[in-house]
């Protein structure tokens, strides 16, 4: 096996393209449990490790953070992430281990695409758009266009994610994993709340409940025609449940080894109502 | 007040918190595991194993996997030389499979190539033809006969009865259960491995292994292999935790058959995956349990029928069987009882020997239905044990005389006036609530709950078996050296046997000898019975040669020798003046004794389940505060009190890590731990989907040691192994029941069961 650490961008995409079967590696987290099982045997990694650019969090336009795709989750845990999107440093500390999370990276993430993937439901509660070069092309996907399903995704062999563009929102925001034990545990059901309070509206994304992560546009239309969304509403117990209960019923979770299907449906209708009763109280 | 003190630092004797010698060196990842051993020329070796549970063998074609390059070997049921079978109670497990595959992961071949990933190429070169059968999967239909033998032994590995005092008798009080335990995995972190160098003249071998009992592995070893014992040396290499995981054979008998058919050094390890197929488990186990009590609670009659799933192969399915039907009363006085049990053979992967060997599946149920008669009679949950409390002299309903020191009663009330936690703040750590990372809950999501669990544990071996160990002494310039067989598997014997010596000897430096089959066996590290036995067998050849030396001083300095005692690190004269260093003493002469340890004979069990089947016995409380998202089903279990009956504490950091560690254990059986089955194939082999408690889920420990004395125990101490991790498990789920008033009878408690 060939293992190519590039330095910088271009060194890794030229690479790509001249290696058919080549595999990118960045934290390695999920890549070397890959390999380890079989699943695949790369001749090729390239390793984009040490590339800086990959690396930053940058504020280029107003009310945009853009994190570089292999920023580690130790460090989107911290400022600014933490005050900017804090729904995405939540669902960083939910990851793994301190050992996970300071080498996974959102470029990983995405680059799997599991539905179970942490800081997937943030990036469709937000819209975030992803940053996609190739040696002579770059692409921005809507986060919704990017996956396509389990472990699936719009990705090309020779692109290279990145950077994820977050829209810094005004308003509360949260994400909830439900696991079953208290910390590095893979996530059973999981939920992204946003309270955009300018727009006087909420987006909420679930994980591990189907294919892919679902966005339950027809409860955020509910809540939006029948309720006030702005700063400083009150949201009741009883429209947080029926809130809950309209989630649920847009997600489309399985019975395995992990849980079963009935769980993951009364979890989320629970994790989506306590969310918005918190993003209103 | 600036003086000058002298600060020396306690001896490492018994009673004081030693260090393990291996301490360091485990923390800093220096200490090598078997799994880090090397030879020169050393090849692989890589088992192929059944995926079916169930299985005829048609045909096994290895000639594609041979002809890989770097491929040495390949070995099949063919190639056993000796005995096909072994196993620890009955010889009814293949070495490899050849006409049938009883479990998923059975193995069937192994070979020998000089790199893991060539081991793993030809294994997938192998083509193995199966007829595949419909699996027995569930023990009920072993005990009715309605499924065709799986094994030509049959479907039921055990049955037995116990049958005592007035079989008709009730009370006003009836309550009843069926507790349902999920099969649990010791999930030990240093995996299976093993390095086995043949001998040059190809007639003999040495293995390195990571086991629990290395002369039960030469026993089963040499007959499979068909060489004399004497032609085969083991060595314990560093054991990465065992948890009775280790007791059965997995790697050894393939790793010696392919260094000799290869002729050269092999090295075997396990991955994780693999690891779950290539150990038995906690055997799962269905529970029925009625108890008649008087109006006051006080037990008149326990009804009960166990079924314990043995898997495919026996391993010590009899013996668990037999320690789960006999602690069917707990801790409690009970004069009636009419106990059915079974340990039957299924197509689910072999269960066999787990911390707590049985009564973890016992107490889960008895300690059930303690809290159900508490409500039932309107008493409290520690009321209720109080007043059922044993004590020293009760008869067990299997007739033996309780003979062991036993404290019941100051276990529960020595737990109980441990103070709780503190209530939860308005401001609280969200980490530290049920769902912890995820961030799942409010403090006002949350209500907490307390509940008790009690147990009694044997100690030692049970049924007649001769149960002993061996240790020798060589005292030489001041210096005792240890030789043993005794397995560390992270108990700590080597911590504790040189605490020994030096307290008998007056020595401080003891060198251990390496761990071997080159002295008599230690018997197994299992059924807490280390620190008694090879703890017995080292304090009796320290004896001897204490003995030795004092005729030796008494002779040069014309003393009886009977007036001599140690004192410190001096040889001293208890009505004389004379002092002499240890030392000085044992200077230019070599004392060495030999000395083994055996504990009272046991009986076997008559056909109504009576007789004076079990050494010793010990006890312990825990007391458990949970916090329950009861929407969610998640749960955060805060602080475990307990008070242990331990004898007497040889080593306070050694014990509280004992307890400390059983406690995790225990509540990962509670809430988390399961291996999941379905139609007889394993769903979660890997640590992704098993779930271990991690530091977050780890609860406060709050622990008492009720020191009293044993007499029959060689130090005094009682093994203190098993019993943190068994009542544990009951007090957990009665705190889940408390806090949310609903019952729950099947464990690990999963957050549908709460919440759904
Ligand atoms: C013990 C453990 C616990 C875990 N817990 C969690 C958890 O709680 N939640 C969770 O979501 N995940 C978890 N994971 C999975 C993993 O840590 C995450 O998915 C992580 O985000 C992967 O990032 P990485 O940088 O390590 O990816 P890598 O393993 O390096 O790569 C993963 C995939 O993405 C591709 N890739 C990487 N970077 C790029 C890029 N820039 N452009 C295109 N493709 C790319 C790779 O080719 C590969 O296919 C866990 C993993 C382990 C081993």
């Amino acid at each position: 096996m060939t293992v190519i650490v590039a330095k910088e961008l271009t060194t890794a995409l030229t690479a790509l393209r001249e290696h058919a079967d080549a595999r990118l590696i960045q934290g390695g987290t999920d890549l070397m449990v890959e390999i380890n099982f079989n699943h695949v045997k790369p001749t090729t990694m390239i390793s984009l490790r040490d590339i800086d650019s990959l690396r930053t969090i940058r504020r280029d336009q107003p009310g945009m953070l853009s994190i570089g795709s292999g920023v580690p989750y130790s460090i989107i845990e911290e400022e600014p992430v933490l005050s900017d999107i804090p729904a995405l440093s939540q669902a960083a500390r939910t990851v793994g281990s301190p050992q996970i999370r300071a080498a996974g990276s959102l470029g990983g993430n995405l680059g799997t695409c599991s539905p179970a993937g942490d800081t997937l439901p943030v990036m469709f509660a937000l819209d975030a758009m992803i940053h996609l070069n190739t040696l002579d092309s770059s692409r921005v996907v809507s986060i919704h266009d990017f996956m396509t399903g389990v472990k699936r995704s719009v990705r090309q062999h020779d692109e290279i994610i990145t950077s994820i563009d977050f829209p810094i929102v005004k308003g509360w925001q949260g994400y909830s994993k439900v696991g079953v034990r208290n910390a590095m545990v893979i996530s059973v059901a999981s939920t992204c709340l946003v309270a955009d309070h300018e727009n006087a509206t909420v987006r909420i994304a679930l994980g591990s409940v189907g294919p892919t992560i679902i966005r339950c546009r027809e409860a955020e239309a509910w809540l939006k025609a029948n309720h006030d969304l702005s700063a400083g509403a009150s949201i009741s117990l009883d429209i947080a449940g029926e809130f809950g209960k309209r989630a649920a019923a847009e997600s489309s979770p399985i019975d395995d080894h992990r849980s079963t299907a009935a769980y993951r449906r009364h979890a989320i209708s629970v994790l989506a109502s306590r969310l918005l009763r918190k993003a209103y109280q | 007040m600036a003086k000058s003190s002298v600060v020396t630092k306690p001896r490492d004797i018994l009673g004081n918190s030693a260090l393990r010698p291996d301490g360091a060196h485990k923390v800093q990842g220096s200490f090598e595991f078997t799994s880090d051993l090397h030879a020169e020329n050393m090849l692989w070796g890589a088992t192929l194993r059944s995926p079916h549970p169930y299985a005829k063998i048609m045909s096994i074609d290895t000639s594609a996997a041979l002809a890989l390059p770097g491929v040495h070997c390949i070995i099949t049921a063919d190639d056993v030389p000796g005995k096909s079978t072994y196993g620890l109670i009955s010889s009814d497990q293949p070495v490899f499979a050849s006409d049938y595959v009883r479990y998923m992961g059975e193995p069937v071949a192994a070979v020998a190539a000089d790199h893991p990933e060539t081991c793993r190429r030809a294994l997938a070169l192998i083509v193995v033809v199966y007829e595949v059968l419909a699996p027995l999967t569930n023990p009920e239909d072993a005990i009715a006969g309605s499924f065709d033998p799986i094994h030509p032994d049959g479907n039921v590995i055990r049955h037995q009865r116990i049958v005592r005092g007035d079989q008709n008798i009730s009370g006003p009080i009836v309550v009843e259960g069926e507790y349902v335990i999920g099969m649990q995995d010791q999930a030990f972190l240093g995996l299976e491995a093993a390095l086995a160098i043949p001998d040059p003249d190809g007639l003999g071998l040495h293995l390195h292994v990571a086991t629990q009992w290395l002369h039960e592995d030469l026993t089963q070893i040499s007959a499979c292999l068909s060489l004399p014992a004497e032609k085969i040396r083991l060595t314990l290499g560093g054991v990465g935790g065992a948890f009775g995981a280790r007791e059965d054979i997995s790697l050894q008998v393939h790793c010696c058959l392919l260094a000799l058919k290869a002729g050269r050094p092999i090295k075997m390890q396990y991955s994780r995956e693999e690891s779950f197929f290539g150990h038995v488990h906690r055997h799962p186990a269905t529970i029925f349990m009625r108890h008649h009590a008087d109006a006051n609670g006080k037990i008149v009659k326990i009804d009960a029928r166990f079924v314990f799933d043995g898997g495919a192969y026996t391993s010590t399915s009899p013996a668990v069987l037999i320690n789960g039907i006999t602690h069917t009363q707990g801790p409690y006085k009970c004069d009636n009882a009419t106990v059915d049990g079974y340990a039957v053979r299924t197509n689910n992967p072999p269960c066999g020997a787990m911390r707590g060997f049985g009564v973890v599946q016992a107490c889960f149920a008895h300690e059930s239905q303690m809290d159900k008669i508490a409500v039932a009679v309107g008493k409290s949950p520690v009321e209720i044990r109080l007043i059922n409390a044993m004590v020293t002299g009760d008869p067990l309903i299997t007739g033996q005389i309780m003979e062991s020191v036993a404290p019941v009663a100051r276990c529960i009330t020595e737990t109980d006036a441990i103070p709780l936690p503190a209530l939860m703040g308005e401001t609280v750590n969200e980490l530290s609530l049920p769902g912890g990372s995820g961030l799942t809950a409010s403090r006002s999501h949350i209500v907490r709950g307390i509940g008790w669990g009690v147990s009694m544990k044997n100690l030692m071996y049970s049924e007649g078996f001769d149960d002993f160990a061996t240790a020798r002494c060589t005292l030489k310039d001041g210096v005792a050296s240890l030789k043993f067989a005794t397995s560390e598997v992270g108990q700590g014997f080597v911590t504790l046997a040189p605490q020994i010596a030096r307290s008998v000897l007056g020595v401080d430096e003891v060198i251990l000898e390496p761990i071997d089959t080159q002295i008599g066996s230690a018997g197994s590290t299992s059924a807490s019975r280390q620190t008694w036995m090879s703890g017995g067998a080292v304090d009796g050849a320290c004896r001897l040669v204490r003995e030795r030396l004092f005729h030796h001083v008494g002779k040069q300095h014309s003393i009886d020798p009977l007036r001599l005692v140690i004192d410190g690190t001096d040889v001293i004269d208890q009505v004389g003046t004379f002092r002499y260093s240890v030392a000085e003493a044992s200077e230019g002469i070599e004392i060495s004794e030999t000395f083994e340890h055996h504990h009272r004979a046991t009986e076997e069990l008559d056909a109504n389940g009576q007789g004076n089947c079990h050494t010793a016995f010990a006890f312990v409380a825990h007391r458990a505060v949970v916090d329950v998202d009861p929407e969610l089903g998640l749960v955060k279990v805060v602080q475990i009190a307990t008070a242990q009956d331990v004898g007497r504490v040889l080593n306070p950091l050694s014990a509280i890590g004992q307890l400390e560690g059983g406690i995790a254990q225990g509540l990962g059986l509670a809430v988390m731990e399961e291996i999941i089955m379905q139609n007889g194939k394993v769903r979660n082999p890997s640590f992704t989907d098993y779930l271990l408690p991690t530091a977050l889920d780890a609860p406060d420990v709050v622990a008492v040691m009720i020191e009293e004395y044993e007499p029959q125990a060689p130090l005094g101490a009682k093994g203190i192994g098993e019993p943190p991790c068994i009542s544990v498990t009951p007090a957990i789920v009665a705190a889940i029941r408390n806090a949310i008033g609903k019952n729950i009878e099947r464990i690990p408690v999963r957050p549908q069961d709460i919440c759904l």
